[in-house]
Parts: C-alpha cells; sequence; structure tokens
C-alpha cells in the first residue's frame, strides 16, 4: 500500500520534469550543436544581441539608480500612505503585457499624455531604442524594487541608529551600514530585474515594435524568425535558456554571499 | 554645575513620560519595569528620538530645547550610546567596529578593553562579554561628553554577568564621564550605579542611593526592584510604645516603628526566618502559610511564604527539607520591621 503511494509521487514528479524540460532540451537537439553557433553569429542574432544589452544596461542604471534610494526610503521608514505606494510599485509585475504596452503608448505615445509634449519639444519616443529602455524598466523595476525594500526593511534599525550616534549623517550611515548589509539582497534583486528585462517581450513589441538593428531585443528577435528561419529563433532561445540558467543559479547564492549574521 | 541636564515630556502607548534629572560625573541608574520609558530616556538624549516637550543640555549646550526649537542630530551630540544587544556593525571586524566614530582614540580603548587580539575578529565570532566590551570600546571612541548604557548585561548569561559587571564597574569608575545606565535588575543597578532612579510608568517614583532604597522603599515599585517585602496595612500605636499594623489580609505584625494609618511594611528577606512550628524566641511575628515557590540564588533560597519571601541558605532549606506546598512559619523580629507611611 505504501509502496504503491510512493511509486504514485515518483510518477507523478517524472511526468511533470519531463512535461517541464523536454521542451527546453529540444531547442538544443533540434537542430546540431554546430548549427546553433553558426546561427548565433548571424546579423539578426548579432543585432537582437546588441539591442538587448544596451537597452537593458540603459534601463538597468535607471531602475537600481532610482530604485535603491526609493527602496530605502520605504524599507526603513513608517509614513501615511507607505501601503499604498507598497502596493503601485507591485502592480506592474501582475499586469498582463499588453496592458503595459498600451498603457505605456497611451502615456509617451505619440498623441500620448507626455508623448504629445514630447513631440511638441521634438522628441519621439515611440518606436525607438528609448520606447524599448521605457519598457524593459517599466516591467524590471518592481522585480528590483520589491527586493530591495525587503532588503533594507531587514537591516536592524539600532546598527543605523548606532552608526547616527557615531558621529555618521544619514548619508554615511546609508553608505557604510545599510548599503553594505542589504548588498546581498540587492545583488539578487538586480539579477532577477535583468532577467525579466531581458526576457521582456508583449510591453516592447506594442510600443516599440520589432525594428531589427534598433528595437529588435531578442524575445523579438526570437517571434520575427519563427517564420523566416526557425534555426535562428532556436538558436536565440537556446542561448537565452542558458542566461536564465545562469540568473537562477547566481540569485540562489548570491545572497550566502554577503550575509552576515548579526547574532 | 551639573553636566547633563534633562527634562523631558512623551507621550507613551498608556501613559506619559515626564521627568528632570541632572547628571554630574557618576553613573546614575534607572531601573523599572520594561516599558517604563526607560529606553526613551536614552533615545532623547542621543536625539534617536523627539519628544513632544523637552529640554537637553550637556556641559551648558543645548542639544534640545523643545521651546526654542533647538533639536541637535545624533551625528552632532556628543553621545557614546550603548546598545542593548550592542548594536554592533555585523560586517565590520572589532577594529573597524571600534574606529567607525573615530580614530584617534581606537587604538588606546582597544588595548585597555582587552581587545587587542579580537581587531581582526567579527562580530559574530565573539562571546556576549567581549561584544560588551567592544561596543563600549566603540562608544567611547568618540570621546563622548555623556555615556548611555542601555541594558548593557541583559544579553549575556548568568554565568559572564556578574564578571562582565565588575569590569564595567570598573571601567566606569576610572571614566567619570556623566553617565545613564538603564536595567530593569535591581543588583546591576546597585553594583553600577551611584544614585539610582526608580522609573515607573514614566515618572522617578524614587531617586537615591541604593542604600536610600532598600532602607526606605516608598513604594511597592521599588521595594520589589530592590527585592524587599512589602506589604500594606494599617497602623496602630500602642500603650507599650510599640505598632501594631492589621495587614491587608488580616494578619497582625509588631514594629518599632512609630506610625497610624495606611502604611507599607518593609521586611528584609534576609531577615526572615523559616521553622516548621513557630519558634519560642524573641521574635514577635509570625506568618503561618504553605511555600508557593523555591527559588535558588547562588547559595541562597529565596522562599515564598504567603505574602513574604524569605531569603534562608541553601543549607538550611534542605535541613527542613521545605518544598512548595509545605506550611512553614515564618518569623522576624518588630525591631526588624520598617514602616513606611502611605498617607
Amino acid at each position: 500500500m505504501r509502496r504503491a503511494f510512493d511509486l504514485l509521487l515518483v510518477v507523478a514528479l517524472a511526468i511533470l520534469l519531463g512535461f517541464l524540460l523536454l521542451p527546453l532540451l529540444a531547442l538544443f537537439l533540434r537542430v546540431s550543436p554546430g548549427t546553433l553557433f553558426a546561427q548565433l553569429g548571424s546579423d539578426v542574432a548579432l543585432d537582437a544581441l546588441w539591442v538587448t544589452v544596451k537597452t537593458g544596461l540603459i534601463a538597468h542604471v535607471l531602475v537600481v539608480g532610482l530604485g535603491t534610494p526609493a527602496a530605502y526610503l520605504l524599507g526603513t521608514r513608517q509614513f501615511r500612505g507607505r501601503s499604498f505606494v507598497l502596493t503601485a510599485i507591485e502592480l506592474p509585475l501582475v499586469l498582463p503585457p499588453a496592458v503595459a504596452g498600451i498603457a505605456l503608448i497611451a502615456a509617451f505615445g505619440r498623441r500620448g499624455l507626455l508623448g504629445g509634449k514630447l513631440e511638441a519639444a521634438g522628441i519621439t519616443i515611440s518606436l525607438t531604442q528609448a520606447a524599448v529602455v521605457l519598457a524593459v524598466a517599466f516591467v524590471a523595476s518592481p522585480f528590483y524594487l520589491r527586493q530591495a525594500i525587503e532588503a533594507f526593511a531587514s537591516v536592524d534599525r539600532a546598527l543605523l541608529d548606532a552608526s547616527r550616534t557615531l558621529g555618521s549623517g544619514p548619508f554615511r550611515t546609508f553608505r557604510r551600514v545599510a548599503l553594505p548589509l542589504a548588498a546581498g539582497g540587492l545583488g539578487a534583486g538586480s539579477v532577477l530585474a535583468w532577467a525579466r528585462g531581458t526576457g521582456e517581450f508583449g510591453a516592447t513589441i506594442m510600443f516599440a515594435g520589432s525594428l531589427q538593428g534598433v528595437t529588435q531585443t531578442l524575445p523579438l528577435a526570437i517571434y520575427a524568425q519563427l517564420d523566416q528561419d526557425q534555426t535562428v529563433a532556436i538558436a536565440v532561445g537556446a542561448l537565452l535558456v542558458l542566461v536564465s540558467l545562469a540568473v537562477l543559479v547566481s540569485v540562489k547564492f548570491l545572497p550566502s554571499w554577503t550575509r552576515f549574521s548579526s547574532a | 554645575m551639573d553636566a547633563l541636564q534633562l527634562s523631558l515630556a512623551h507621550p507613551l502607548r498608556s501613559f506619559g513620560l515626564e521627568l528632570e534629572l541632572e547628571v554630574g560625573a557618576e553613573t546614575l541608574a534607572l531601573v523599572g519595569p520594561s516599558g517604563a520609558g526607560k529606553t526613551t530616556v536614552l533615545r532623547a538624549v542621543a536625539g534617536l528620538l523627539h519628544p513632544q516637550r523637552g529640554r537637553v543640555a550637556v556641559n551648558g549646550r543645548v542639544w534640545l530645547d523643545t521651546e526654542r526649537a533647538i533639536d541637535v542630530p545624533p551625528e552632532r551630540r556628543s553621545v557614546g550610546l550603548v546598545f542593548q544587544e550592542y548594536a554592533l556593525f555585523p560586517h565590520m571586524t572589532v577594529a573597524q567596529n571600534v574606529a567607525y566614530g573615530g580614530t584617534a582614540r581606537a587604538a588606546e580603548l582597544l588595548e585597555s578593553l582587552g581587545l587587542t587580539a579580537l581587531v581582526r575578529a567579527r562580530p559574530a565570532e565573539l562571546s556576549g562579554g567581549e561584544r560588551q566590551r567592544v561596543a563600549l570600546a566603540r562608544a567611547l571612541a568618540r570621546d563622548p561628553a555623556v555615556l548611555l548604557l542601555d541594558e548593557p548585561l541583559s544579553a549575556l548569561d548568568a554565568h559572564t554577568r556578574a564578571h562582565v559587571r565588575a569590569e564595567l564597574r570598573e571601567a566606569l569608575g576610572r571614566l567619570r564621564l556623566p553617565t545613564i545606565l538603564v536595567t530593569h535588575d535591581f543588583e546591576d543597578a546597585a553594583a553600577l550605579g551611584e544614585r539610582i532612579g526608580v522609573i515607573v510608568e514614566g515618572k522617578i517614583v524614587q531617586l537615591g542611593t541604593a542604600a536610600d532604597l532598600i532602607a526606605l522603599p516608598v513604594s511597592p515599585f521599588v521595594a520589589e526592584f530592590a527585592g524587599l517585602n512589602f506589604l500594606r496595612g494599617v497602623a496602630r500605636a500602642r500603650d507599650d510604645g510599640l505598632t501594631e499594623v492589621v495587614l491587608e489580609e488580616g494578619t497582625r505584625l509588631l514594629s518599632t516603628d512609630p506610625g497610624s494609618g495606611p502604611v507599607g511594611v518593609v521586611v528584609y528577606p534576609w531577615e526572615v526566618a523559616l521553622a516548621l512550628e513557630a519558634p519560642v524566641d524573641s521574635t514577635q511575628n509570625h506568618v503561618r502559610a504553605p511555600i508557593s515557590t523555591l527559588v535558588p540564588v547562588a547559595n541562597r533560597v529565596r522562599v515564598r511564604v504567603g505574602p513574604l519571601t524569605a531569603e534562608i541558605t541553601a543549607a538550611s532549606a534542605e535541613r527542613l527539607g521545605l518544598e512548595p506546598g509545605r506550611t512553614v512559619v515564618a518569623s522576624f523580629k518588630a525591631t526588624g520591621t520598617r514602616l513606611v507611611e502611605l498617607g
């Protein structure tokens, strides 16, 4: 009886694992490794890689640069409206990508809320690389903020107080105590946000389009190559699987590098 | 002139903190139950809390004056604060922790507090007593005008506590800084503080030396913190010159102290003798009741008998076969029965 039950558990796991891994393995098995490498060197793949890295980096600088001080404020102070702000920040996490896309168009599109004024000033955002950056930052920032807020909130307040009584002002306290102690969480959040940004598809294709060498990122290249040269699509897909795996592994191990026990 | 002058008013959960203190080059121990507002006092002096009303001045320099809208931020007050759990920076070594506030005296302090061998260690690798010394060294490295200690011994186990307390006492004696020490332990307060302020629900109910407090506690709280018996009753002068006190539950006691009307009766636990039968001797006060608890304290045992606590040697407790539930007679002399008017 018990053996039969154990067997049932193992079979369920085996089926699930097979279902999850088969498609991923298929990416590497459908075409030979030689072809994979060759296709990664194609213009489409290289252009997409360049666009992805460039827009990703700019978006990341924005997300981390603005997100870190914002998260410090939210993680260490109590104020009226704080829970409202926290909820607002998490909204893009659950928003369907298509909604994110149309929302960005409504705000920054040619006839959008802000886009119209920018247009009058001679600045066009939609269908440019700036649009890719905005779309990536929009969907990725909650991932960083959530982790960063939690990382700062878990820094013992007494340590920040101690720093102040030891002669350090608020900025030095942030730099020398809060930042190093939150570093593990900030790193994990940063990697997660980067991964989410790299995979961004829906909002980008709506708001920025899919122009090779300008706005076509790796996921968009997969979609574009689907009915042209599937081996390119598969090669790019395989590359993204490896990148995702690296992200997952680093997130699992990053926090433990920099965690200190204060007990 | 007193080095630290302090007056504070700040609402806490269910009562208001309201006190005035002057602390010279001495250690003032604030004792009281948890939540009485002791830590709030330290945080207000350090500038980590902004009291509703108050004034804090040190050596004539004003750090806080709510009336004149003066509130100097913590980093510009000259305060050394030792936090309850020490709050050492976990990502820094002992040397970096101590040098965080100032490097001028760091080496000298590491040396004088016996931390030289530990400079490269991180806080997680230290024992409780070592952490306490690092926290003290770090607080002193800025050469503060005022030293504040928040429950400096509560994070230690009983074994290291007595040792660390002796070390701290010696260090405080050398420093001669205006020091406020907060504790919920009367023994710590008596060992470390030249004066003791008993703070209950935000107010100082008694301020004096440990001897003052033990001799004449003004309230049951003070007596309880000092580990004394404090019983309430009504006193009446007798014709023979003694005072008779009828306790709330009906027991009659005699005292050589004068008194009338509502009084507090103070009896020192070490003056209460226990016997299995009422003794035939010079003691005039006898309370017969079952034992409710026996708590060993070092080589003594504190025995709770009815409303009284008696402190006897462990050997005597064993000889008499004392155990909870057993009825005994607690005896003490009328000359050892202090009366405090509660008018």
